[in-house]
């Protein structure tokens, strides 16, 4: 069994993942050291939530719902728009390693579908045109 | 019936960045009336004579369940708002938290006093994050020495099952979240293994609406067991799409026809990817836990629609969102997947529609939360209505 962690890992993990867009093998072993959980469990915790990733994330984050509510709207266009504008595809980085791109379930703007979410920020109602003026107030 | 707006009485009034208006409006008045008039059991009393179930899709009895985390021996005990508003389709909570947090804070506040709790938390979906700042965290903090009640804003990192409410604790704990066995339940043991009672944001909502006005006027709005109102969010195929709050009992009709503008509807999922499928020819359905309910996600789909694809987009869903800690829904969801994917390309075998059925079967009774037990939902109702569009999918032998 597992012994009663003393730290809550999740917030630890958060900030690192703010802090260097990932979370590395390292990063791992050390949190496990620090609140006196298995590696195992910190890996756990690391590939659970959607908003924390092991793999190098871009510097923006772009998160397209493709819930049912945002499909219906077309959100397949808008994941096209973003793929060619930035040469790269659902679950990868821009070669500059300025954009990652994801396809997410659920962000709750239903009422503006299609939508995405770009660090944090959502945008609704979203056409190519309107994505890519987005993408190009990015730095694209 | 036209809409009631009781839990979204100051939405788009108060300006939410501003505690003024809301105290304009009868803000904190039913807190106070609580704090100097009440006792803890006065109020547990006139929440369960209102008869308010909770409104995150269980239904089960608000003023039970304050009573029961009451009951539970401990010095410290919590309570937990549940923000973690992830059901597809429903954008509520999103509503009240962006233009009411006041009333929220006042909820959490009397729900706090009746059952003994000095410390709130309030489990706010990461992709909802951006209503912290001027939001919800601003709201607080302007409410400091008004409530009796320290709140804390534990923001999630993005997973569907926290918003089952034993995963959420085991998130707060900052852990993976997977769901607990029951019981014990939350109100014996929750967060940190204190006692603690988890409630949807538009359950909290309630409370001071209730404390104002009494039992009675609560009581006397709804059907015989569904008390009050409910928000909706409506999205899909409809001219309209937004939160819409109506008695319950009314008819689905007036929500998505007359209110969400919707046309040539094919049918309607009530409670969001989890909910249960009303078609066309039964639009009249009063909205309650008779009946339909859920969160309130609705989800109109018209007759351009592939049920089969739905399907398969509903499950995958779940297969990506079940934390995989019990076996009928990890394995479940990706078995109906690949089922679903070989009818939607129209390589159907025979066995198929039989072998959906016992999967649905086997993860609706046996999964460990709710994630996997109406995870199959969508496709049962479907199955009901709508089989022919299954089985032209199936490859002759």
């Amino acid at each position: 069994m597992t012994p009663e962690m003393e730290k809550p890992i999740l917030p630890i993990l958060k900030e690192l993942q703010g802090q260097h867009r990932c979370i590395t093998p390292d990063m791992i072993v050390e949190v496990a050291e620090a609140s006196g959980a298995t590696v195992g469990d910190v890996y756990g915790v690391a590939t659970f939530y959607s908003f924390l990733s092991v793999k190098l994330l871009g510097e923006h984050v772009i998160m397209v719902c493709k819930s049912i509510p945002c499909w219906m709207k077309n959100s397949d266009l808008v994941v096209k728009t973003i793929e060619q504008e930035l040469h790269c595809r659902v679950g990868e980085t821009s070669e500059d390693g300025k954009f990652s791109l994801l396809a997410v379930n659920c962000i709750g703007a239903c009422d503006q579908a299609p939508a995405m979410m770009v660090d944090g920020q959502v945008y609704g109602d979203l056409t190519p045109e309107k994505v890519l003026e987005i993408l190009s107030q990015l730095g694209r | 019936m036209p809409q009631k707006r009781v839990v979204l009485k100051n939405c788009e009034i108060i300006d939410p960045r501003d505690i003024d208006s809301f105290v304009q409006r009868d803000g904190f008045q039913a807190l106070r009336k609580v704090v100097e008039e009440m006792s803890p059991e006065e109020v547990i009393d006139e929440i369960k004579s209102s008869g308010l179930r909770g409104r995150g899709g269980a239904g089960f009895p608000a003023g039970l369940k304050l009573d029961l985390t009451r009951r539970s021996p401990a010095e410290e005990k919590f309570i937990i708002c549940n923000a973690d508003e992830g059901e597809v389709g429903t954008f509520k909570d999103r509503y009240i938290l962006e233009h009411d947090p006041f009333s929220l804070i006042e909820g959490i506040a009397i729900a706090g006093h009746a059952m003994g709790a000095r410390k709130g938390y309030v489990y706010l979906r990461q992709e909802y994050s951006w209503l912290l700042l001027d939001g919800l965290q601003n709201a607080i903090d302007q409410a400091k020495g008004l409530v009796n009640i320290e709140i804390e804003i534990q923001v999630g990192a993005g997973a569907y099952v926290c918003g089952e409410e034993t995963a959420l604790l085991e998130s707060i704990e900052g852990k993976r979240g997977d769901v607990r066995y029951r019981p014990p339940f939350p109100p014996s043991e929750g967060l940190w293994r204190k006692p603690s009672a988890v409630h949807n944001v538009e359950t909290l909502m309630n409370l001071p609406r209730i404390i104002l006005r009494g039992a009675d006027w609560f009581s006397a709005m709804g059907t015989e067991r569904s008390k009050g109102t409910k928000v909706f969010s409506v999205c899909g195929d409809v001219a309209n799409p937004g939160v819409y709050e109506l008695e319950m009992g009314s008819p689905l009709r007036e929500l998505v026809e007359e209110l969400a503008q919707a046309q040539d509807i094919k049918m309607v999922q009530v409670g969001g990817a989890s909910g249960r499928v009303v078609p066309y020819e039964m639009i009249d359905t009063p909205l309650s836990y008779e009946t339909v309910l859920g969160a309130g996600g609705v989800l109109v789909f018209n007759r351009s629609r592939d049920v089969v694809e739905l399907a398969r987009r509903t499950i995958e869903f779940f297969e990506e969102e079940s934390c995989g800690k019990c076996t009928p829904c990890r394995e479940g969801t990706k078995r109906m997947v690949e089922i679903l994917e070989r009818l939607e390309h129209h390589r159907g075998r025979a066995k198929d529609i039989k072998l959906m059925g016992d999967l649905s079967e086997t993860m609706m009774l046996t999964s460990l939360c709710g994630l996997g037990q109406a995870a199959p939902n969508f496709v049962v109702d479907t199955l009901e209505y709508y089989r022919a569009d299954y089985e032209s999918r199936i490859q002759p032998v």
